[in-house]
């Protein structure tokens, strides 16, 4: 990672989306965008990998399912079966119907769950965990890319400033 | 800009000529100021309320269920019937949230954070009346299968009233956390908006840590979509569910198919009735008429319309299938229902609710703010009456006419309805004073599409953004070089000059950091100027910016674009 980094301000997501695109065409290591809301397709013109967290659901929600046939097959079935209202407990096949809404339920708890945790846990946020963005406007009106840099600073910051940034700021980390 | 396009028919979600700041501004002010006298009446009302649950229900456990007004015949009433209806006003949340999400609805971003709100509160308020029925609340562990002491005894898997518990306790978990990370970005917000160290540090708890890194954002719209995909379903199943504690009974009035898809628009229909309660008071309140307009009214007004018909239809078919069952049981309750000892409440459910809506077919009616509020009010107080008219009265006339027998309410039953609404209303009334209310991060990314500024540039063919090649590039981000210059001592009497002179005898200085854009730094740096009071900077224009900018040399039009100006009346205003 680059000690030296530039702290572009942009303050529309419209021409942050052209900065980040010409930035990259001139081949700058982008390390970072902090934006006040979510900029459809600036992941994609960042070049980030598409996140495989709706996979991680998937997988959640078959545990989930998974743990709900253990379950109940154990309780219903295995441990101590009993005819309940002339419905005999024969096989977890033969009584499924009735565990229907529990496997659903199961299913979406730890689909959900598991996911959101997942997800907290990826992006590392949780209660007292400080946070990052750099300056707090951020999160109001303000998008701030964060170049690396290596080799021509000047023509770089020239590129910024043709790019529309609204503040170009040199950051030693 | 092709991105941004929404057909122009469209009308604006967003009034008012508002950019990204103005919305973080306009929904962090009922955070950031102080409570008005009517939030402070209305709260104690709902907190004294609440109170005389709380009494209600202490008595209930401490001498017993016999309190309430249930009989041998009729063993289950108001309980339920409230259980029933809180489920149901939940529901609307959900389908705003999740089901508006999957369908893009954009409409829904400035009503959906409040709409969850109310379902996680709501659910709460349900969830309290299994529990208080349970006689011994503190056993309430017992309808989770745990390894116990007493050998192989598990909960029974085949009982619908199981089925509740795990379908309401997914639904009021997975819920919360929908909502909760849909507000880290607001309440990252605010805390970067705060001033005060401990609001500061609380939204800093609340927000986890919230940065808003590109990758966060990708992975957050693949989380709210994902959970959308859940919750719609789960919405779905958790109504069904509760018709199932009815449906898989044998009692006449009951024993129907037809009460999942029934329940659930009838969910919908209160659900979205509560909404426009709410909302149309909060949005008065609160002052956010550009966010949540008529147009939201409208759209849930025609929501209200559709669900409601649907209801109706049910009641049509329920009445029809009795009759053609050919069952004289079946047969029987419908009638007993219509004209037997409760007519009274049967005709309040069907004025309510299969008539009452079918006024919004009308423009005018469906766009009138008060009508609307009395409407919603209407059918909320219909669908309390549906699901009592379902239980009750399908109750009190069993198989054994010498068992047949009238349900009251004692004052037990009634204050804990009434503290369950007191709850309800103290909890939201606190929402709406520390949450960010709109999901103002969802707001900001329609707001080129859908706001009314920025529609009314792209019909005029001006451009929705303007790249302007004029940053000053700085080598260190440091405000240690804004002190003034020795040789500027003519602006600064100009600057003084015109934006009037701090009077240490009579005035105190304020808080300049309180204005967005002032660190502790430039604050000092105003003072050795001479600049103390939010007046003063209340009266700068362009031409004293500048005087500022050439006086310090830094922060070269920060000042203009942060609006010290604006924001410093703004506090002048309300210090």
């Amino acid at each position: 990672m680059a000690t030296k980094v530039i702290h572009a301000y942009y303050n529309d997501d419209d021409v942050l989306m052209h900065a980040v695109k010409k930035v990259k065409a001139a081949k700058h290591p982008i390390e970072e965008v902090y934006c006040p809301f979510p900029v459809h397709g600036l992941d994609k013109a960042m070049g980030l990998a598409p996140t495989r967290i709706a996979i991680t659901s998937f997988m959640y929600g078959c545990l989930g399912l998974a743990v709900a046939i253990v379950m109940m097959n154990y309780i219903m079935i295995q441990d101590w079966p009993q005819d309940i209202g002339g419905k005999p407990s024969f096989s977890y096949v033969e009584n499924m119907p009735a565990f229907v809404p529990i496997m659903f339920e199961m299913t979406v708890f730890f689909a959900a769950h598991l996911m959101v945790i997942t997800f907290y846990l990826r992006s590392r946020l949780w209660p007292f965990k400080k946070a990052e963005n750099p300056d707090v406007r951020t999160t109001d009106d303000h998008f701030i890319m964060e170049i690396g840099v290596d080799g021509n600073e000047k023509e770089l910051k020239a590129l910024l400033r043709d790019t529309g940034a609204v503040e170009i700021n040199s950051i030693e980390k | 800009m092709a991105s941004h396009y929404e057909a122009p028919i469209r009308k604006p979600l967003v009034l008012g000529d508002r950019d990204y700041h103005d919305v973080s501004v306009d929904i962090a002010r009922p955070v950031e100021t102080r409570a008005n006298r009517q939030w402070w009446i209305v709260f104690t009302i709902a907190f004294v309320a609440f109170l005389w649950g709380i009494g209600c229900i202490i008595y209930t456990i401490s001498t017993g269920i016999g309190t309430w007004g249930l009989n041998k015949t009729v063993g289950w009433a108001w309980d339920i019937t409230n259980f029933v209806w809180w489920v149901g006003i939940g529901h609307a949340g959900t389908l705003i949230s999740a089901v508006l999400l999957l369908f893009r609805q954009k409409w829904r971003m400035a009503i959906n954070r409040s709409a969850e709100a109310m379902t996680i509160f709501s659910v709460v308020q349900a969830g309290l009346f299994p529990i208080i029925h349970m006689g011994r609340p503190w056993l309430g562990y017992w309808v989770l299968p745990i390894p116990n002491q007493f050998g192989s005894l598990w909960v029974n898997f085949n009982s619908p009233l199981l089925w509740d518990v795990f379908a309401i306790s997914t639904y009021l978990s997975v819920s919360l956390v929908f909502w909760w990370t849909g507000l880290l970005p607001d309440f990252a917000m605010i805390r970067d908006r705060a001033v005060k160290p401990f609001q500061k540090k609380i939204y800093s708890l609340v927000s986890f840590g919230w940065s808003g890194r590109a990758k966060d954002w990708q992975r957050f719209e693949e989380v709210s979509l994902v959970l959308a995909g859940l919750a719609t379903p789960l919405v779905l199943s958790v109504h069904t569910i509760v018709s199932f504690d009815f449906a898989t009974s044998v009692i006449p009035g009951w024993h129907t198919t037809i009460f999942p898809p029934y329940f659930v628009a009838g969910a919908i229909f209160s659900g979205f009735a509560m909404v426009n309660t709410l909302l149309i008071i909060m949005r008065k309140v609160c002052g956010l008429e550009a966010y949540i307009t008529v147009q939201h009214i409208e759209l849930m007004n025609i929501i209200i319309m559709i669900t409601g018909s649907i209801v109706g239809c049910a009641y049509i078919t329920e009445l029809f299938i009795a009759w053609y069952s050919g069952v004289e049981y079946e047969q029987y309750a419908f009638l007993n229902r219509a004209t037997g000892p409760y007519w009274w409440a049967y005709l309040l459910m069907m004025t309510c609710n299969v008539v009452s809506p079918q006024i919004m077919w009308f423009k005018k009616i469906r766009t009138s703010i008060i009508v609307s509020f009395i409407i919603s009010i209407v059918v909320n107080v219909g669908m309390w009456f549906e699901r009592f008219v379902i239980i009750v009265t399908s109750l009190h006339r069993d198989y054994l006419p010498s068992s047949w027998t009238m349900f009251s309410p004692t004052y037990v039953d009634i204050g804990i309805f009434v503290g369950t609404i007191g709850f309800f209303f103290t909890l939201f009334l606190l929402y709406a004073r520390t949450f960010p209310v709109i999901a103002q991060a969802e707001v900001k990314s329609i707001l080129k599409s859908s706001g009314e500024k920025y529609k009314k540039l792209r019909d005029a063919g001006q451009p929705l953004y303007q790249i302007q090649k004029t940053a000053t590039i700085r080598e260190k981000v440091a405000e240690d070089q804004s002190l003034p210059s020795e040789g500027s001592k003519k602006e600064v009497a100009d600057l003084l000059g015109a934006i009037g002179v701090f009077d240490a005898k009579r005035e105190t200085p304020d808080d300049l950091k309180r204005i967005k854009g002032i660190g502790p730094q430039m604050e000092q740096t105003l003072n050795q100027i001479g600049i103390f009071t939010f007046a003063q900077v209340g009266k700068m224009t362009e031409k004293e910016y500048n005087l500022l900018d050439s006086i310090t040399g830094s922060f070269p039009g920060r000042a203009q674009r942060d609006d010290w100006a604006g924001q410093a009346r703004g506090l002048n205003n309300s210090k």
